[in-house]
């Protein structure tokens, strides 16, 4: 049966021979990779030792080096902002779309849009019309670049403020189909459409805005709020999808839950909120979780709902500015367990270099620490403070410190005193520092300070 | 790509009003006539019918072929018949005598058809079917094109009646027809035989490239004693004044090229020296030529002429030619029996007389200077006093002052050399494509190029364009009167020798060798060349002067460490006795 193997044989020389017209889409990725290298930070010995490797030590063509030559000198022009001569280079580099390399010929479009807009962005003798028809042209360089280069399109008018021609080019972009939907156009779509919405977004902020200038009794008020709500229906469904798809959506998501918040539409707005916050497919985002807290605590949830939140936000960032609020939460909570991830949460705060100076962080670990030691929490903070007892004293509570923080804050001086008291004793330098000054009107709150140190300290001998 | 899917689509093309439709594979209708692009695209009634019709497109394409790219009947070897041909004539109007392309290069050519069996011999690898009409138009004039036609259906009669007797001819044809169809899908060529010659592997023929056209070149020039080296030959390609890359544009319109041509005829990178010195020899031996004509004392070629030459391009004292001659002679180098190539001879070798004759500079400035980065300076600051005291006496040779004129100039023209090598223009008005699928594809792509280049080109000011240089064996000319730049011709040597007796003999007693212990193993270099162990003097003039040359610098190191090693004969054979043999060679 010699007939079978050459008809695979046959069907396998056309199938390859279509994707090699087509272009298959999973080197688009690739294709991002080299960009990366192309502009990012690289060492050069590197780089040339890559490419050996890549060509099996074969002597790369001219055509390759010099091409290469070119493009450095184009980004060497860009970045001495020499638009003329990068546009000079440039009408050589134009050749990259016809390189037989067919990796490097795929990856030509996105350079040279990446390039070309940047000096038609710039060159004094480029105009917008150069600009549309650049983009026209380098969008339809092979069916790989259409969507992104629309969207970059999209994103350069609005740069320049034109934002019916930037939507315009968005919704010629989502009509826009090439063969089946890939997973790569879907998503590119998606967002095409996002921002597509995003512009209707701020075309209806901008009415609400002047709609709350308008009296409500004011007959033009009905008519106005009628078309804000058609508009509303439109750009949920065109952020819809994107959202849907993992990644980091902030700006869509944000938008997208305002307008169904305007709407009376808790629960829609909930449940977004909800899966892009919890949904694992979703990397981890910070501010997921905030958008969700800060729902929550509008809509007036229970302290346990909003526990649970920034639980999982101090996971993440435990030096985020809601961890104080997170810190009250926790201490007005009846359970034992809230009340001592509270003290967690006011050590993890001023573990971080930004957050040193926070007199409000200070402030409560001062009253808290002081609050615990008085119910005789006592293995609470050793538990804190035993990880920290070998750095703290010299990134908080040094000498230099004191002298500083007394001319600079000295409330907060004072809180940290009486915090370096009850951690290390009254004999710590720190608190002795402070404890000595002679202020008229903290004199007061010193005594007081120096009292309970006396009384709380860790340090003191157990009775 | 598809005219049976395209028919539908009548309205006329808005570029050339005809009404002849295809469809590119986005789906978009192009004109088959000038390839004018739509932006009407054909609907798509069902994707999932996509990749049948793609199929379909295919195979209906196949029957085609013939039709869509009807051209000439053409030979791989006639289309280097026309580079070479093209490359004479342009070697010609550069000046040399018209004797080397009606003679010898025709000779030469004539002779490798005959030796590679394809035409002037009994039995030829392709018999010509086709008529002689295929070169008349271009070529009728200058006979030797269809020379080949007629010799070979001369000899044909001994071979009468069979049509192919191809000894190549790979039985591959014969195995089931649907194999060998998508076979022909994918490799397939404008040219007769482009598929076959590129499989082509027959053990004892050189096989014809493009670069090998210009060995074939350099070969005649050679056999003429031209006044023209190897460099020169490459920097003359590189600057355009021969056609290499993209030489196939000057075939006739007929002759279509495709799929397999472009492995043969595409270029991508400019000849390197080694490489086309290399196929000369090899070209040479497998044409069994005799010994070349003699390169005596009067010959351009010849080391004492070229130092001559190569003294006025790096700007060096005229004086210094007295040594170099010296260095020839005592080296031998200057020998009718060395300098003339004989590729009959046991020894298959021949001299890079170019970078022979800088290699004798670097010997002599060795020798004068020692170029340890240490006296050449000290003699520097000598020099500079004197000229400082007298100024209107003939200047003595300034180390120092060369150096810094040399650095800024050749810095300048490598840099302008590098800018101009990044905006050279290397694809073709006449793109090539693999096969006629995808033409229409690659003609659009071309065209988007073009547009593009208007458009970025409407940028750029209309300065302008320094006008292009005419070819010139001399890439500096330091005599230029308006320039800030000394000529050091004139100067003398005079700080760098003294009186013993009646005789001048150098300052410098001391010398030291390029290379210590030549390589004997059968890696073929004799030498390496690790920058960072010689001193900067070295480093930068080994650099300057191979630039000038355009080849690696090892290349030029390797020529140094040969001549001294002809020179201090006498050291090496006694570095040999005694293994520890000091750095430093008194002389």
């Amino acid at each position: 049966m010699p007939r079978r193997p050459s008809r695979r044989r046959c069907e396998t020389d056309v199938s390859d021979f279509s994707e090699e017209l087509r272009k298959p889409v999973t080197e688009d990725e690739q294709m991002e990779t080299s960009m990366l290298s192309a502009k990012g930070m690289h060492f050069p010995w590197l780089q040339k030792q890559l490419e050996t490797v890549v060509t099996g030590g074969k002597k790369k063509k001219d055509f390759a080096q010099t091409t290469r030559t070119c493009l450095s000198f184009i980004q060497d022009a860009l970045l001495k902002h020499q638009w003329q001569q990068a546009a000079e280079y440039m009408h050589s580099y134009l050749q990259t779309l016809e390189d037989w390399d067919s990796y490097k010929k795929q990856a030509a479009p996105e350079i040279i849009w990446k390039l070309g807009s940047e000096i038609l962005f710039y060159h004094p003798k480029s105009n917008m019309e150069t600009f549309n028809t650049f983009a026209d042209r380098m969008k339809n360089i092979g069916v790989l670049n259409y969507l992104k280069i629309s969207l970059q399109h999209a994103l350069y008018l609005l740069h320049h403020g034109m934002l019916e021609e930037a939507n315009r080019t968005l919704s010629q972009a989502e009509t826009w189909r090439y063969g089946e939907k890939s997973s790569s156009q879907e998503i590119l779509i998606n967002l095409v459409q996002a921002y597509k919405g995003l512009l209707e977004y701020y075309a209806w902020s901008k009415k609400k805005m002047e709609l709350s200038k308008i009296d409500e009794d004011d007959y033009a008020f009905t008519t106005k709020s009628r078309n804000m709500l058609s508009q509303s229906w439109k750009t949920s469904v065109n952020f819809c999808a994107l959202i849907k798809t993992p990644g980091v959506w902030d700006l869509f998501v944000k938008s997208y839950v305002e307008m169904l918040e305007f709407y009376g539409d808790q629960d829609g707005a909930r449940e977004v909120l909800t899966n892009y916050a919890y949904d694992e497919k979703f990397p981890s985002n910070p501010n997921a979780h905030i958008y969700l807290y800060n729902f929550l605590k509008r809509e007036k949830a229970p302290r346990a709902k909003l526990i649970s939140v920034l639980k999982i936000l101090y996971d993440i960032v435990p030096s985020h500015t809601l961890m104080l609020e997170f810190h009250m939460l926790l201490r007005k909570s009846e359970k034992e367990e809230h009340r001592k991830l509270g003290l967690a949460v006011l050590f993890g705060v001023l573990d971080f270099a930004g957050c040193t100076k926070n007199i409000t962080a200070w402030t409560y670990l001062a009253k808290y620490l002081k609050q615990i030691l008085m119910v005789n929490h006592l293995s609470w903070v050793q538990e804190e403070w035993k990880s920290r007892k070998n750095w703290w004293p010299t990134f908080h509570f040094s000498h230099f410190w004191a002298k500083s923080d007394w001319k600079e804050d000295s409330d907060l001086a004072c809180e940290k005193a009486l915090v370096a008291g009850l951690l290390l004793g009254k004999g710590y330098r720190y608190f002795r520092y402070i404890s000595k000054q002679d202020h008229e009107i903290l004199r007061k709150k010193i005594k007081r300070m120096k009292k309970s140190v006396k009384k709380y300290s860790i340090t003191n001998p157990v009775v | 790509m598809d005219l049976e899917e395209a028919k539908e689509f009548r309205e006329r093309c808005s570029q050339c009003a005809a009404v002849s439709w295809g469809l590119t594979d986005e789906g978009k209708y192009y004109c088959t006539s000038c390839h004018n692009v739509t932006e009407i695209s054909k609907e798509v009634i069902s994707t999932a019918a996509i990749p049948n019709t793609k199929i379909n497109a295919i195979n209906r394409g196949l029957k085609k072929k013939r039709k869509f790219e009807k051209g000439w009947d053409w030979y791989v070897c006639e289309g280097f018949q026309y580079i070479l041909y093209h490359q004479a004539e342009a070697l010609k109007t550069l000046g040399v005598g018209p004797e080397l392309k009606d003679e010898v290069l025709h000779n030469f050519w004539k002779r490798y058809l005959q030796k590679s069996k394809q035409a002037y011999c009994k039995n030829p690898v392709h018999t010509t079917r086709r008529k002689a009409k295929v070169l008349e138009d271009n070529l009728c004039h200058s006979d030797w094109a269809s020379e080949l036609e007629l010799l070979s259906e001369a000899d044909g009669p001994l071979e009468s009646g069979t049509e192919v007797q191809s000894d190549f001819e790979i039985p591959t044809h014969f195995p089931i027809t649907k194999a060998a169809q998508s076979e022909a899908a994918s490799v397939c060529s404008g040219s007769l035989d482009g598929v076959e010659y590129s499989e082509r592997k027959e053990k004892g023929i050189v096989k014809m490239t493009v670069p090998r056209t210009l060995a074939f070149c350099y070969l005649s020039l050679l056999w003429q004693r031209e006044t023209i080296t190897l460099s020169d030959l490459l920097r003359f390609v590189e600057e355009g004044h021969i056609p290499y890359i993209n030489a196939f544009q000057l075939f006739p319109e007929e002759m279509k090229l495709y799929g397999r041509d472009k492995g043969i005829f595409a270029i991508e990178s400019w000849p390197n020296y080694e490489e086309i010195y290399k196929s000369m020899i090899e070209i040479a031996t497998f044409l069994d030529l005799p010994r070349f004509p003699e390169v005596t004392e009067g010959c351009y070629l010849h080391p004492n002429i070229l130092c001559m030459k190569y003294l006025l391009e790096v700007n060096l004292p005229d004086e210094m030619h007295g040594l170099t001659c010296q260095v020839v002679k005592m080296t031998g180098i200057g020998e009718v029996d060395f300098l003339t190539f004989d590729p009959i001879a046991k020894m298959k070798k021949t001299v890079k007389y170019d970078v022979q004759a800088l290699a004798v500079i670097v010997v002599v400035l060795k020798l004068l200077f020692l170029l340890d980065d240490n006296l050449e300076w000290s003699y520097s600051d000598l020099a500079e006093a004197y000229n400082e005291e007298h100024k209107k006496d003939k200047p003595w040779f300034d180390f120092r002052k060369w150096y810094q004129i040399m650095k800024k100039t050749f810095d300048e023209k490598k840099q302008k050399w590098e800018e101009a090598r990044a905006k050279y223009v290397w694809k073709s008005e006449r793109p090539l494509y693999h096969s006629h699928i995808d033409k229409p594809v690659v003609y659009k792509r071309r065209e988007m190029v073009v547009n593009l280049q208007k458009q970025f080109s409407m940028l750029v000011d209309p300065t302008p364009v320094v006008e292009k240089k005419g070819p010139s064996s001399f890439q500096f000319n330091w005599t230029e009167e308006g320039t800030d730049r000394t000529c050091f011709h004139g100067h003398s040597l005079q700080g760098v020798f003294i009186k013993k007796g009646h005789s001048l003999i150098t300052k410098n007693s001391l010398y030291w060798l390029s290379t210590q212990k030549f390589c004997k193993s059968y890696c073929k270099h004799v030498t390496t060349y690790e920058e960072s162990n010689f001193s900067l003097s070295y480093q930068f003039i080994l650099n300057i002067f191979s630039f000038l040359l355009r080849i690696k610098t090892s290349v030029l190191h390797e020529e140094v460490s040969l001549i001294e090693k002809k020179l201090f004969k006498k050291k090496y054979s006694e570095a040999k006795k005694n293994s520890s043999g000091s750095k430093k060679v008194r002389r």
